[in-house]
């Protein structure tokens, strides 16, 4: 949690400054109480008129500099708190954008989202709340003993008894009520997620009549939730009921023994009105300094996820970079790579071998989970190999610069994905300078044309994450992507899975007869796709199984034959 | 999204006002079965206020008795021994009536809850494919919760503020009717200001959350795709576009939060004002003799009390405006036409052979739109008809017509001769074993998932049926095997995996006719050419619907349907097809297609 604090560092001033103002004006208010006393004392017992107005514009003055300190306080913890944040959520977001895919997968984009958003904000209330009250409440809570202790010893001790007891009382029902509300939390989870399920899972529930199994589940939940509200409502109701009666009866005792006091002489009535007012105080700031330390509580707790998040490194070496060539001929190979995800137990790649040309084809097919696309993954350095060695232009991948690297690799994911903006906005996502026929060559390689024209041209708007395009559409505006960066190494990871076989059949000979001549790696689970294709790499279980062109594996390799056949049955193939 | 709701509730209406009502009218309706407890509440409330305000009257008294030289032990004593009396009534009304309030908030919310989930149960498909699944449950879970909270707390909240409110007037008046009025004088400025302060943050607010909402949707975007940023090196460029967001978000944040943080420090302000008037004023009167010390002191105390539910009251009001929004809300899903009931004649499907006939059926989900028309289907037991044909050219609809998940616009649909709409829907859609190509695995454990076909089926039923989906092999390899516990739709297994469990559930069911739509979609071809063995088995004798995308799965089918735009337009088995050249042909030979 300590490293968040160097986002205050430029805040020092103000985090000083703001609960030294808000003691100022707590200081005030406890001033208060012995100016009435006085106006009692000496202006009614004496009849002294002007004293009275004297003290009572006293009364106004305080109030307003305890206005005027208050607002300067919530200025300067406003202004660190924000800033705090603001600075915070930098810091944060640039982080998680330097993070290598290792570390993306382990933490998942709900959580990184979560950090960055309530956690944040959270953080920031924290800060706030610190700066304005965790000064203040403590201080009127001791100070109105400490004044109490200046009136008459033996009365004050009331309070320091008082305050013992009220502590206990709300921290005490605290204690015991903040881990019953989490477990009726836990409560609401589950019937929130009935709920979903019901909804998500209709279909199957109704096809197999689970309405009335359903049904008894959830009101089974519903009332175990009741159950476990009213339960936590009966502990925490106990808190207004108990403090009051605490702090009755030590005004009560105090009124008991000021009257003995002011018997002996020692106290005058004056004083015993300002000791009762010190009690009532007491009160009101302990219950605030009670759900502040919640409030606290929630937000270290969320302070200290992100400080976690700061916490996970990037897992990959960056060396000395080296200029990238791809001149070579033998521009990809892979000497016995091996690669283990993290927290895996089991290698997605065992020992690969393999080479490729410059401008070849490369299909790479294989079953769900093979390693297909983990393979290709290891090309713009999405992960490092765990054995063995990824060569590019002869070299391992690990001298050059990430940047350069991945400038020169075009990668279409299997997921595709769309910004929110335009087409055009999305297009030149990689290359800014992009020029207008640029734009459309890849367009018409990629098959998008009639994408872009359905959609009403190149500035057509593209919702957030693409939801305005249909699955095929986004393959082929992502594919169209990559193509206008001209990459030199093209990756199509299962890009093409929405498309039909016709439109497939032709974005690969359009690829095919690119003008640059990239070399070309195809993921498909598709045969036809892969077919003709110069090298195909066979992956069953992370290993090769199979390498040659479709001529020769159909020969030799059996996986291939049978993904083959399962295509294809051999009848029709005849 | 909420805010699109509110105005889906309240625009058609002409009249806000009366809506309201109509909701406040729903809300008591649910309340009835509760009203003695809620009457008892109002009571305790009642109580507590007064003996609450009576304190500080009994302390100013016992405070008259010390005065120097004549202080009066056993009147002092008399005083004190009663507030202690009132003291520990009121806390025990104050506990009462909290007990009271949350056992009735409580206890209506999961009312409301239950309700809202029958209605889930029962609601058309219709209703439920158009609305989106997060909608409905914040509906169900945080609106609720949220009315909960505003109606019924804030009720006794307004509540008890009026009465405190009027019971302080009352008990000042009664001691002094000068002073009374410098409080009522003055504390309507701390309300005001407070006003004041809210109206003019509301802009900031408003651009706060607006630039904060702005925020989040670059966060979501940037983060939920951060491998495409980075495959394209866009880093330096999203940071950019983050931070100039960023800064606009802390001046607004400032703003807003600096500006209604002067809320508090100005009404306390207020108060000090108003408690050094009731000193000043309260002084010359006690000098005057028209009034006590004591008096005065229990003055003070008051003038603070007063105070304070006027400020709860402002935001108690807010809040129940809110509530009644969101009861709104609940209210609109709670009054939603569920699906027709069966009818009270309707038949109980028995001894299902697999007669399936459709006659003239038209349907479309969208009016304006034509869907399926003049479908006409005659199947024998033991067909297979398989569907294909382009995407969203109605292949699954067809389905949910047999279902009954939609109903037919016209025509009819026959099971076994009789009219799917005179047989009880559970007896229908018990006939059927459906694999969808969306999987869907609830949370619980993998042999509960399985069961779902069966409840009553044995252990060993279940591991037989899952060898012949081929799902056994990697159930056995999950740390518990069957008893393996799977998060909400199936967490941490592959889609593959998924679909196998719901296959699976299917072959312990074994229900005389099966849907099989995109049934093995996930599954890779060598595994899918595996389950093919064993579907062909349970296929054996049944009839069987086949929606596919690859062609190569349905060569064998009794009948291919090709669908086209909603329509039928060619029918018959692979070899007549492909000789018919026509649309078959078309999509069948694009898969070889070579580049």
């Amino acid at each position: 949690m300590k490293r968040l604090y160097i986002y205050l560092r430029d805040y020092k001033k103000e985090c000083v400054l703001a609960p030294l103002f808000k003691m100022l004006e707590a200081s005030f208010e406890l001033i208060v109480p012995l100016v009435m006393a006085a106006i009692i004392d000496t202006g009614i017992e004496q009849g002294d008129k002007s004293y009275i107005v004297n003290m009572c514009l006293i009364l106004v003055a305080l109030g307003i500099v305890g206005l005027v300190c208050s607002i300067t306080a919530q200025f300067y913890s406003a202004k660190a708190a924000v800033g705090f944040a603001t600075k915070l959520r930098h810091a944060l977001f640039a982080h998680l954008l330097d993070l290598s895919f290792t570390e993306i997968d382990t933490l998942g984009t709900s959580t990184m989202i979560t950090r960055m958003t309530s956690d944040v904000n959270q953080t920031q209330t924290g800060v706030n709340m610190v700066l304005r009250l965790f000064l203040r409440s403590p201080f009127v809570v001791f100070g109105a003993m400490i004044m109490a202790f200046t009136i008459d010893t033996k009365s004050a001790g009331i309070f320091l008894i008082a305050i013992v007891l009220l502590s206990i009382v709300v921290f005490g029902i605290m204690a015991i009520s903040i881990p019953m509300l989490k477990r009726v939390q836990k409560n609401l989870d589950s019937v929130l997620q009935i709920t979903r399920e019901n909804l998500l899972g209709v279909r199957v529930i109704r096809a197999f009549c689970g309405e009335d199994k359903e049904r008894k589940e959830f009101h089974q939940r519903n009332s175990e939730l009741t159950k476990k509200q009213k339960k936590a409502g009966f502990i925490s109701a106990l808190m207004n009921p108990v403090t009051y009666v605490i702090i009755n009866i030590a005004i009560a005792y105090l009124i008991w023994v000021g009257a003995i006091q002011v018997d002996h002489g020692v106290l005058t009535q004056g004083q015993v009105v300002a000791l009762y007012s010190y009690m009532s105080q007491i009160l009101v700031e302990l219950i605030k300094l009670a759900n502040l330390i919640v409030t606290v509580n929630k937000s270290a707790a969320c302070a200290k996820r992100v400080a976690d998040v700061f916490d996970i490194k990037n897992s990959m070496e960056f060396k000395n970079c080296e200029k990238l060539s791809l001149e070579k001929e033998d521009i990809i190979e892979f000497r016995n790579v091996s690669l283990e995800y993290q927290g895996a137990g089991d290698e997605s790649l065992s020992d690969i071998n393999f080479s490729a040309k410059k401008g070849q084809t490369i299909g790479i097919i294989g079953g769900t989970g093979s390693g297909k696309s983990s393979l290709v993954n290891l090309l713009p350095r999405f992960y490092d190999a765990t054995n063995g060695e990824v060569l590019i232009g002869g070299k391992n991948v690990k001298h050059y610069s990430v940047k350069e690297l991945r400038d020169k690799i075009g990668i279409v994911m299997q997921k595709a994905v769309m910004f929110e903006g335009t087409i055009e906005s999305n297009l030149i996502f990689g290359k800014k300078e992009a020029r207008q026929e640029e734009l459309e060559d890849a367009i018409t390689i990629a098959q998008a044309t009639d994408v872009v024209n359905a959609k009403g041209g190149f500035n057509a708007s593209i919702e957030q994450g693409g939801r305005n395009l249909s699955g095929g559409q986004k393959q082929r505006l992502s594919i169209a992507r990559a193509l206008v960066k001209k990459p030199e190494i093209l990756i199509l990871d299962d890009s093409a899975s929405a498309l039909d076989y016709a439109t497939d059949a032709k974005l690969r000979s359009a690829i095919k007869n690119l003008s640059y001549q990239p070399t070309v790696f195809i993921v498909s689970q598709r045969a036809a796709s892969i077919l003709h294709a110069d090298l195909i790499l066979v992956l069953e279980d992370g290993r090769l199984v199979g390498k040659g062109t479709h001529n020769e594996l159909i020969e030799s390799c059996e996986v291939y034959q049978e993904i083959y056949y399962s295509q294809f049955p051999k009848e029709v193939q005849a | 999204m909420k805010e699109k709701n509110n105005k889906k509730a309240f625009n058609p209406m002409e009249n806000k006002k009366t809506t309201q009502k109509q909701v406040v009218g729903k809300v008591l309706r649910y309340l009835k079965r509760y009203w003695i407890y809620f009457l008892i509440s109002l009571m305790l409330a009642l109580i507590t206020v007064v003996l609450t305000l009576y304190v500080p009257i009994e302390v100013g008294k016992a405070i008259d008795e010390i005065v120097y030289g004549s202080v009066n032990f056993p009147v002092i004593r008399y005083i004190l021994f009663r507030i202690v009396l009132i003291v520990g009534m009121t806390a025990i009304a104050q506990w009462f009536m909290s007990i009271l309030n949350n056992k009735v908030t409580y206890e209506v919310v999961r009312d409301i809850r239950k309700d809202a989930f029958e209605k889930i149960e029962t609601l058309p498909l219709k209703y439920l494919d158009s609305h989106s699944s997060g909608e409905i449950v914040s509906r169900m879970i945080a609106d609720v919760e949220q009315f909960a909270d505003g109606l019924l707390m804030g009720f006794t909240q307004l509540f008890t503020g009026i009465m405190t409110i009027m019971g302080t007037l009352v008990f000042m008046l009664r001691l002094n009717i000068g002073i009374t009025a410098v409080v009522v004088l003055l504390t309507p400025i701390s309300l005001f200001v407070a006003n004041f302060i809210a109206k003019k943050t509301y802009t900031m607010f408003q651009a706060q959350s607006k630039t904060r909402g702005e925020q989040t949707a670059l966060i979501d975007e940037m983060l939920e795709n951060e491998k495409v940023v980075k495959a394209y090196n866009q880093e330096v460029e999203v940071i950019k576009r983050f931070d100039e967001v960023n800064e606009r978000l802390e001046k607004y944040s400032l703003r807003a939060i600096f500006y209604s943080s002067i809320t508090n420090p100005a009404t306390r302000f207020v108060n000090g004002l108003v408690y050094a008037g009731v000193g000043f004023t309260g002084a010359f009167a006690a000098m005057n003799g028209t009034m006590t010390v004591g008096a005065l002191s229990s003055f003070l105390s008051y003038s603070n009390q007063y105070t304070k539910p006027f400020n709860e009251i402002s935001g108690v009001i807010t809040e129940l405006q809110n509530a009644i929004a969101c009861a709104a809300r609940i209210f609109e899903l709670l009054e939603e036409p569920v699906e027709l009931p069966d009818r009270k004649d309707a038949v109980v499907l028995k001894d299902v052979q697999g007669n399936v006939v459709c006659n003239e059926v038209a349907f479309s989900y969208d009016k304006t739109k034509k869907l399926i028309e003049n479908l006409n289907l005659r199947i024998h037991p033991g067909q297979k008809i398989a569907i294909v044909g382009p995407t969203g050219c109605g292949k699954t609809t067809i389905i949910n017509l047999l279902m009954r998940f939609y109903e037919a616009d016209q025509g009819e649909i026959l099971v076994e001769g009789e009219d799917i709409r005179n047989i009880t829907r559970n007896s229908l859609r018990s006939s059927y074993g459906m694999v969808l190509q969306d999987t869907w695995l609830k949370a619980g454990t993998i042999l509960d998932n399985i069961k779902l076909g069966k409840v009553d089926a044995t252990r060993e039923e279940v591991i037989s049926a899952a060898k012949e989906a081929h799902a056994h092999s990697f159930i056995k390899r999950l740390p518990k095997g069957y008893d393996t516990v799977i998060g909400e739709d199936g967490g941490m297994l592959s889609g593959g995996q998924k679909q196998l469990l719901c296959i699976a559930r299917v072959m312990l069911s074994l229900p005389p006719i099966l849907i099989l739509d995109e049934a093995t979609s996930s599954i890779d071809t060598r595994t899918e050419l595996k389950i093919q063995s064993a579907f062909q088995k349970l296929m054996q004798g049944r009839t069987t619907f086949i929606v596919a995308h690859r062609l190569s799965t349905i060569q064998n089918a009794d009948v291919i349907l090709v669908m086209k735009n909603g329509n039928i337009i060619e029918q018959g088995n692979h070899e007549e097809l492909l000789a018919k050249k026509g649309f078959y042909k078309e999509l069948y030979e694009s898969q070889f297609a070579a580049s």
